[in-house]
C-alpha cells in the first residue's frame, strides 16, 4: 500500500441553476488574458449538448484519454510515445479554435466616434482572433437551456451512443423507449446543467501525452499543473485530455490548464468556482488513496466496472491500518484528519451518491457528480402525483424524463445500476425529510429500501441540503507551521517598511505601484476574517444591525 | 574581408549559438516554445509541418555527414566519390525539395492564412527569411553544379576547411576557389545558426526525446520554499528551476 492525498471535489447537480457564475469568477481569476480569450477552466454545458468544445465526448475523434492494448495494458488512445514523437511536427487532433468558438469583442470605436447622424451607430463584431470582423455564429454558450436543440440536439455524442445501443436491441422493448425518451421536442425535453473543471484525474492521460515533461500530478495533494518553464508547445496534451480541460494560449504558446486554484487551497480556501458557487453545490475535501492499485484498476477489462474499481482504490480514513500507512508515507496528521471529515469522501465512498465523470476514459477523475433528481420530482408533480412520495418516486426514476440511460452513459459507462441507486438515495432522502418536517414518523422501510438508515439519511441530508461551509470544505493547508506568513502572501516577504514613505524610503509599497496616488490600504488578515464570517454565519453579524 | 568571411564568422556564429542557448536557457525558458499555430489552422500545417522538418531533418543529417566526416572514411568502407555524389545527390534533393516544398507552404500557409499572419512576430520574418534563403541557395548552388556523371566536389575543399576550424586553425584559403552560391550559402547558413537562439528555431534543442524513457505519469513535489503564489520575478532574475 502506498497511500496519497488528493484534493477531490463532488458536485450536487442537483442544485446547479446554471447561472455560469463559477465560469466567469474563475474566467476573471484566471483566463482574462491574451491568447486565453476562448479558454474556460470552468464551463457549465447544458446537457444533453454538445459540450466544449463542441463534441468531446467523441473520442474516436478526438483520441483522448487511454484505451487497452490486445495485452489488456493500458495505452494512450492516441498512441504511444514512439509514435508521437514522429508524429509531433503536427497534431490533426488538436481541436482548433472554431471547435471551440472564436472568440469576439466589439468595435466601441464606432459607437463614441460615429458623426451626428439620422442613424444609430453599430459595434460591430471584431474576432479576437485576426482582428477582423467576424459573423457571430458560435461561441461557448450557444446551445444553452437547450438553445437550438431541434438543431443541434442530435449532435450530443452521448445521445447518439444511447440511440445507437437502442437501435441494436431493438426487440428489446425497455431499450426502445429509451431512444424514444431522448427527444428534443419541447414538451418532451429533459436538461440538466453539468459544470466541468480539470478532473485531476489519478492517471492522467494530459501529464503522460506531455513529451517534455512539463506537466506533473503534485506528490501532496494531487493537483495536476503545467510547468509554464518546461512547457515546449508540443500541444500533445490537448490531444491527450479527454475532457479537453488542457487548453492551448496561443499567445505565449504554452499550455495551460485549471490549476485547482492551488494558490488558495494551499492556504486552505475553497476554489474560486466553488466559493461563489451560487447553488453552494460544490465540495471539497480529502481522499486517501492508495497509488499503487491506480494502474490496475485503470486497466479493468470492463469499463462498466471502472466505477466499482476507482471506488476499491480510495483507502477509509477511519481504518487505523491506513492512518498508519498514511503517517509512514508522510502524509501529515491534519491532511488524515481532515479526510476522515472529507465530505468528498462521505459522499463518494460512504453514502455512494456520487459518481464519476466518464470512468470509461481510465484516468480516475477526481471530481464526482451527483447525478440530478429534481426534474423526477417536477415530472411526477406535473402529472398530478405526489412529487415527494418514496413509492412513486421510486417507480418514477426508471421512467423519468432525464433518461437513465443517458445519465449512464455519462458517469458510469452505460450501467444504469449505480445512477439508479443514487437517485433512489436522494428519492428516499426527500421522501423521509419530508416526514420529519410535518413532524410525523418517518417510514422506516424507505431508508431500508435504499439500504440506509434514518440517522444515516439525516446526516447525508444534512450534507447535502443544509451544506454549511464548513461541512462543505474541508480543506487543510500546506502548511500549519508556515500558515500565518502564507495568510499574508499578498504582501511580499521584504521587510513591511521597506516602502516608499516607510522607514525604510526604498521601492515599491506592499501592493506594488500605486500609480501616483496615495498607499493602499492593506487588506489584513482579521479583515478577511471578518468578512468570511459574515458570509457564513447564519445571523447577521451585530455590527451590521446597529448600521441600519 | 576573406578572413572576416571564412576566419571570423563561423566563430561569431558559434559563439552567438552557445551563449544565446545560455543565455535563454536562463533567462527565458518561459519563451521556449514551438508556438503552435495549429489551433488556427490544421488542415495545410498537417502537410506542410511533418513535410519540412523530416525534409530539414534529413538535410541537417547529410550537412553532417558531408562536412565532418572526410572523404578517407567514405573511402575505406568502399564508398567512391561517383557513388558518394549519387547518394548526396539523389538522397540531398530528395531532402532538399521535400523541405523547400514544406517552408513554402508553411509560408503560404503563414501569409494568407489570417490568423496565422496576425501571430507573426517581426522576429518570425527575419526567421523566416533567412532559413528560406538558406534552404534556397543551398539547393541552387547544388544543383547548378551538379550532373549525374559529377558534381562540385566540396569535400575536397568546404568540409576540410569546416574541420579546420574545430583546430583553431581556420584553412581559409580552401574556400578560395568555392563557387560564388556556395560560398553565399555558407555564410547565409552561418547566420542562421547565429539566429537560432534568438528565433522560435530554439524549439529544435528541446527534441524531447526523453519522453521514451519516463514514466507515464510525472509526480513533483511542492517546492519547499514556495507555498502559495510565487512573487513576481524580475525580468532579469534568473528563473528558479
Ligand atoms: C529537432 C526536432 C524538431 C522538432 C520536434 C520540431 C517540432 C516543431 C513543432 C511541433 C512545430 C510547431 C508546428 C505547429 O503546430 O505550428 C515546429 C515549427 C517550426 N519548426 Fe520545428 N522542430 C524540430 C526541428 C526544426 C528544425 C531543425 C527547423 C529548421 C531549421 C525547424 C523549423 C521550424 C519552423 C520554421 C517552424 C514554424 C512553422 C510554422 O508554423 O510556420 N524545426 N517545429
Ligand atoms: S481532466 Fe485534468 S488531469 Fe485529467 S487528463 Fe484532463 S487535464 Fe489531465
Ligand atoms: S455557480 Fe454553481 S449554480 Fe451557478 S452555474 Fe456554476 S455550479 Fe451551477
Amino acid at each position: 500500500m502506498r497511500p496519497m492525498a488528493q484534493i477531490a471535489m463532488v458536485m450536487n447537480l442537483d442544485k446547479c441553476i446554471g447561472c455560469h457564475t463559477c465560469s466567469v469568477t474563475c474566467k476573471q481569476a484566471w483566463t482574462n488574458r491574451n491568447g486565453m480569450e476562448y479558454v474556460w477552466f470552468n464551463n457549465v454545458e447544458t446537457r444533453p449538448g454538445q459540450g466544449y468544445p463542441r463534441r468531446y465526448e467523441d473520442q474516436e475523434k478526438w483520441r483522448g484519454g487511454w484505451e487497452l492494448n490486445r495485452r489488456g495494458a493500458l495505452k494512450l488512445k492516441n498512441g504511444g510515445r514512439i509514435k508521437s514523437l514522429l508524429s509531433i511536427f503536427s497534431n490533426p487532433k488538436l481541436p482548433e479554435i472554431k471547435d471551440y468558438y472564436e472568440p469576439w469583442t466589439y468595435d466601441y470605436k464606432n459607437l463614441t466616434d460615429a458623426p451626428l447622424g439620422d442613424d444609430y451607430p453599430v459595434a460591430e463584431p471584431r474576432s479576437l482572433i485576426d482582428g477582423k470582423p467576424m459573423k457571430v455564429e458560435w461561441s461557448s454558450n450557444w446551445d444553452d437551456n437547450l438553445g437550438g436543440a431541434p438543431e443541434y440536439g442530435d449532435l450530443d455524442p452521448m445521445v447518439e451512443k444511447v440511440r445507437r445501443q437502442a437501435r441494436q436491441a431493438e426487440a428489446d422493448e425497455q431499450a426502445r423507449q429509451a431512444a424514444d425518451k431522448v427527444k428534443f421536442a419541447f414538451e418532451q425535453t429533459f436538461m440538466f446543467y453539468l459544470p466541468r473543471i480539470c478532473e485531476h484525474c489519478l492517471n492522467p492521460s494530459c501529464v503522460s501525452s506531455c513529451p517534455s515533461g512539463a506537466m506533473y500530478k503534485r506528490a501532496e495533494d494531487g493537483i495536476v499543473l503545467v510547468d509554464q518553464d518546461g512547457c515546449r508547445g508540443w500541444r500533445k496534451c490537448v490531444t491527450g485530455c479527454p475532457y479537453k480541460k488542457v487548453y492551448f494560449n496561443h499567445a505565449t504558446g504554452k499550455a495551460e490548464k485549471c490549476t485547482l486554484c492551488y494558490p488558495r487551497v494551499e492556504v486552505g480556501l475553497p476554489t474560486v468556482c466553488s466559493e461563489t458557487c451560487v447553488g453552494r453545490l460544490r465540495y471539497l475535501g480529502v481522499i486517501l488513496y492508495d497509488a499503487d492499485k491506480v494502474t490496475e484498476a485503470a486497466s479493468t477489462q470492463d469499463e462498466q466496472a471502472l466505477y466499482e474499481a476507482q471506488l476499491g482504490v480510495f483507502l477509509d480514513p477511519e481504518d487505523a491500518g491506513v492512518r498508519q500507512a498514511a503517517e509512514r508515507a508522510g502524509i501529515p496528521y491534519d491532511w488524515v484528519e481532515a479526510a476522515r471529515r472529507s465530505p468528498v469522501h462521505a459522499l463518494i465512498s460512504k453514502y455512494k451518491v456520487a459518481l464519476p465523470l466518464h470512468p470509461e476514459y481510465r484516468t480516475m477523475p477526481m471530481v464526482w457528480y451527483i447525478p440530478p433528481l429534481s426534474p423526477v420530482v417536477d415530472a411526477l408533480t406535473e402529472t398530478g402525483h405526489d412529487g415527494e412520495d418514496a413509492d412513486n418516486l421510486f417507480g418514477a426514476i426508471d421512467t423519468l424524463r432525464i433518461p437513465l440511460e443517458y445519465l449512464a452513459e455519462i458517469f458510469t459507462a452505460g450501467d444504469v445500476g449505480p445512477v439508479r441507486s443514487s437517485l433512489t438515495k436522494l428519492a428516499a432522502m426527500r421522501a423521509h425529510m419530508r416526514a420529519v418536517n410535518l413532524g410525523e414518523r418517518p417510514d422506516r422501510a424507505i431508508a431500508e429500501a435504499v439500504g440506509m438508515d434514518g440517522p444515516g439519511i439525516e446526516e447525508m441530508y444534512r450534507l447535502l441540503a443544509v451544506a454549511k461551509y464548513e461541512d462543505r470544505y474541508v480543506i487543510p493547508t500546506a502548511a500549519v507551521g508556515d500558515a500565518r506568513r502564507l495568510e499574508e502572501s499578498a504582501v511580499p516577504d521584504t521587510c513591511s517598511l521597506d516602502h516608499a514613505d516607510g522607514p525604510g524610503m526604498g521601492g515599491d509599497g506592499p501592493f506594488g505601484q500605486d500609480s501616483g496616488g496615495k498607499q493602499l490600504p492593506l487588506v489584513t488578515i482579521e479583515n478577511f476574517h471578518a468578512a468570511r464570517k459574515r458570509q457564513t454565519s447564519d445571523e447577521e453579524p451585530d455590527d451590521v444591525r446597529e448600521q441600519q | 574581408m576573406k578572413t572576416l568571411l571564412w576566419g571570423a564568422l563561423p566563430y561569431i556564429a558559434v559563439v552567438l549559438l552557445v551563449a544565446g542557448t545560455i543565455w535563454r536557457f536562463r533567462y527565458d525558458k518561459f519563451g521556449w516554445t514551438t508556438r503552435s499555430s495549429q489551433v488556427y489552422e490544421s488542415r495545410l500545417l498537417n502537410v506542410a509541418s511533418p513535410m519540412f522538418h523530416y525534409g530539414i531533418l534529413f538535410v541537417v543529417v547529410g550537412h553532417v555527414m558531408g562536412l565532418f566526416v572526410p572523404e578517407r572514411w567514405t573511402d575505406n568502407v568502399g564508398l567512391n566519390e561517383h557513388t558518394y555524389h549519387l547518394l548526396s545527390l539523389y538522397g540531398g534533393t530528395a531532402a532538399g525539395v521535400l523541405a523547400v516544398l514544406g517552408i513554402l507552404m508553411l509560408l503560404y500557409r503563414r501569409r494568407t492564412n489570417a490568423p496565422v499572419f496576425k501571430a507573426t512576430t517581426a522576429n518570425d520574418k527575419v526567421m523566416y527569411l533567412v532559413l528560406l534563403a538558406a534552404i534556397v541557395l543551398g539547393m541552387w548552388a547544388k544543383l547548378a553544379h551538379s550532373s549525374v556523371s559529377e558534381g562540385y566536389d566540396y569535400r575536397q575543399t568546404i568540409a576540410p576547411w569546416v574541420r579546420s576550424l574545430f583546430t583553431l586553425q581556420p584553412d581559409i584559403d580552401r574556400m578560395a576557389g568555392v563557387p560564388l552560391l556556395y560560398r553565399i550559402h555558407a555564410v547565409v547558413g552561418l547566420l542562421l545558426i547565429a539566429l537560432v537562439p534568438f528565433t522560435r528555431l530554439i524549439h529544435m534543442f528541446s527534441a524531447p526525446v526523453q519522453y521514451l524513457f519516463r514514466p507515464y505519469v510525472v509526480y513533483r513535489s511542492r517546492d519547499e520554499g514556495q507555498l502559495g503564489a510565487r512573487p513576481e520575478r524580475r525580468g532579469w532574475e534568473k528563473s528558479k528551476l
